[in-house]
């Protein structure tokens, strides 16, 4: 016995409700409010520090900003952008992000092809000795030791070098090209080509989606990077990156007594002005590219998590 | 018998030249492949070299045959520590609680988004609940201790409004709630992204089940419970042993941009111990050594997890 479809959306609302027994109802309803909880607290934190650094910095201070500024201003952003330390950040950061992200795909596609071609001889080695680094490393001091005999210490090649192909992100990339029909290769190969071109020229174009969802890996990962920074470039001016320097700012008001006096002078100056809208400020900053970015790359990730849990 | 030798020789001689023609014919799998291995063979094997340091009085600038051997002394020297307890004590803290707290939020959250019917809005919130994850810890770090500060932090400013506390909490300067700011900062940066596992396994379950049971009378809570759950049981067990496996290694940059002087007894963790310990104070081998410690309590976890799991669920991931 089909009920009769109302169109009026109050008819509807109440076709709805009788379609469904009590404790479905209940379950709707706690379904919903945790969705409301969770969609605030997610959120909340984060407007709450973009209404802070457009306000003004003195009545920052009187508090109960919520998600409004009290006295709008881009004093505080003025001010940031003055400050050489968050300009050579932010010019570190962002041709780290680059180069990073592009070797990364370049290094990870190509190891991904050739362990999906099952008539490679060296496959399954490879593949263990990649495996193996999920799960083994050395550790913080003998990698340290290592950077400093390369001499790779107070240089733009520590960001980039160490960890070049990641055995995650290959294993992704793997399973996605496993997933293509192989005959695809095999009428390339019958056209004469070989396995470079192969890759260059079949594998890499149907290969976007898994490429994308690496490249937003890479790319999160350099971009939100900071304690390479801390120990191997710290001293060195030119090569501090943004997230370093915000982390600089953010920890000095707690523990200014163990930053270096470079920080310290730092945080005094940006003390006088104001402390709270400046850091603010620079947290916006510092997140704002990858808050653009991650809503569009969301359908490739997602697939892509999902491809690489099920198969590592 | 003669026969057979000749015939197994010939065999023998045919697979060796196939295996060169072979190798010969994939030699541009072999140019894009074999860079990549030295690359990890340097950057990810060679420090596990290092860890001969450990058993030496490393200094640096010598060669490895000029330094002195010294055998576990730095192992004894560690298990002497009565530091070295406290930092295990907050490394196995944390890393248990944010275990527990990592493994069981996520599935609750995707049980339940599972059951939002408007499309909107569960792509609404879905993406919604990934922003942290995209968040450096540095940002994370900061913005908790915003929501938390005792003049002005949003969560005492809602408990005083309610009326549960009288006085604002010092939620960044008690050792003893350090753990807990962890843990609960690791659920709000991470529930959304470790949600999607489930979520995808959630939705290879087949609708037939869920007809099946509409058809007996199941409501909604039930299916969850009998068909939802039961569905992704083998997708939490595998997370569950990998996590295990990572158990120790879950890192230190919460616990060093979280913490501070006032709460160190209760902050430092393993990783943290030796960068203090070993890389500042230049005490390399000391240092290293509490790396393998490390290494070695992980792996052990690992084998552990994966085998109780082996036994009692026929699910493994080795």
């Amino acid at each position: 016995m089909e009920a009769v479809k109302s169109s009026t959306p109050v008819g509807r609302l109440n076709n709805w409700l009788k379609a469904k027994s009590p404790q479905d109802r209940i379950l709707e309803v706690v379904v919903y409010l945790f969705m409301i909880v969770v969609t605030v607290l997610t959120i909340y934190p984060f407007l709450n520090v973009l209404a802070i650094s457009f306000n003004d910095s003195v009545d920052t201070i009187r508090g109960g900003i919520t998600i409004w500024p009290r006295q709008f201003t881009l004093k505080n952003y003025d001010l940031i952008f003055t400050y050489e330390g968050l300009i050579t950040g932010f010019k570190i950061s962002f041709l780290r992000t680059v180069i990073g992200t592009v070797a990364g795909l370049a290094s990870g596609s190509m190891l991904a092809y050739t362990l999906a071609r099952s008539d490679f001889q060296a496959r399954r080695f490879i593949s263990i000795f990649l495996a193996v680094t999920m799960y083994v490393s050395g550790g913080l001091i003998p990698g340290f030791i290592l950077m400093k005999e390369l001499h790779l210490i107070d240089t733009f090649a520590v960001y980039i070098l160490p960890g070049l192909v990641s055995a995650f992100n290959v294993f992704i990339i793997r399973s996605f090209i496993d997933g293509l029909p192989y005959a695809l290769q095999e009428s390339a190969k019958l056209d004469g080509a070989n396995d470079f071109t192969i890759y260059w020229r079949v594998i890499l174009p149907l290969c976007k989606p898994a490429l994308a969802t690496v490249a937003l890996f890479l790319a999160v990962g350099q971009w939100n990077s900071w304690f390479d920074t801390y120990l191997f470039n710290g001293s060195n001016e030119s090569l501090t990156t943004l997230q370093y320097e915000l982390m600089k700012i953010l920890q000095s008001t707690t523990t200014s007594a163990t930053n270096s006096q470079d920080a310290a002078n730092m945080a005094e100056r940006m003390a006088q002005v104001s402390p709270e809208s400046v850091k603010m400020a620079i947290t916006i900053i510092v997140t704002v590219p990858i808050l653009i970015v991650y809503p569009f790359l969301q359908k490739y990730f997602v697939k892509g998590m999902t491809l690489g849990a099920v198969k590592s | 018998m003669k026969a057979v030798t000749v015939v197994s020789e010939k065999a023998y001689k045919k697979t060796e030249r196939n295996a060169w023609k072979v190798f010969k014919s994939q030699r541009y799998l072999y140019y894009m492949s074999i860079p990549f291995v030295i690359w990890v063979f340097v950057f990810q094997y060679l420090p596990l070299w290092g860890w001969t340091m450990a058993f030496q009085k490393y200094k640096p600038g010598l060669s490895f045959f000029e330094q002195k051997w010294v055998g576990l002394e730095h192992f004894r020297t560690l298990f002497r520590d009565d530091h070295f307890y406290q930092v295990l004590r907050n490394t196995l803290a944390m890393s248990l609680m944010g275990l527990i707290a990592g493994f069981i939020v996520p599935v609750v959250f995707a049980l339940l988004l599972n059951e939002v019917r408007i499309q909107v809005i569960k792509r609404f919130v879905q993406t919604v609940s990934y922003l942290p994850h995209f968040v450096s810890w540095v940002v994370a770090a900061g913005i908790v201790t915003k929501m938390l500060s005792a003049d002005g932090g949003v969560v005492n400013d809602m408990f005083m409004g309610l009326g549960i506390i009288e006085q604002p909490i010092q939620f960044m300067a008690q050792g003893k709630l350090f753990w807990w700011v962890v843990t609960f900062g690791d659920i709000w940066k991470e529930t959304g992204w470790n949600a999607i596992i489930y979520l995808a396994a959630i939705a290879g379950i087949g609708p037939e089940l869920y007809e099946a049971a509409r058809v007996d009378g199941a409501s909604r809570f039930r299916q969850m419970w009998h068909i939802t759950l039961p569905g992704i049981r083998p997708t939490i067990i595998i997370l569950l042993i990998m996590s295990i496996g990572h158990l120790l290694g879950t890192g230190f940059e919460k616990q060093f941009l979280l913490g501070n002087h006032l709460v160190i007894d209760y902050s430092e963790v393993l990783d943290l111990y030796a960068l203090n310990y070993g890389l500042a104070m230049g005490r390399y081998s000391f240092g290293t050594a509490i790396n393998i410690f490390n290494s070695v309590i992980s792996l052990i976890l690992l084998f552990a997890a994966n085998g109780i799991f082996k036994r009692y669920t026929n699910e493994s991931i080795m």
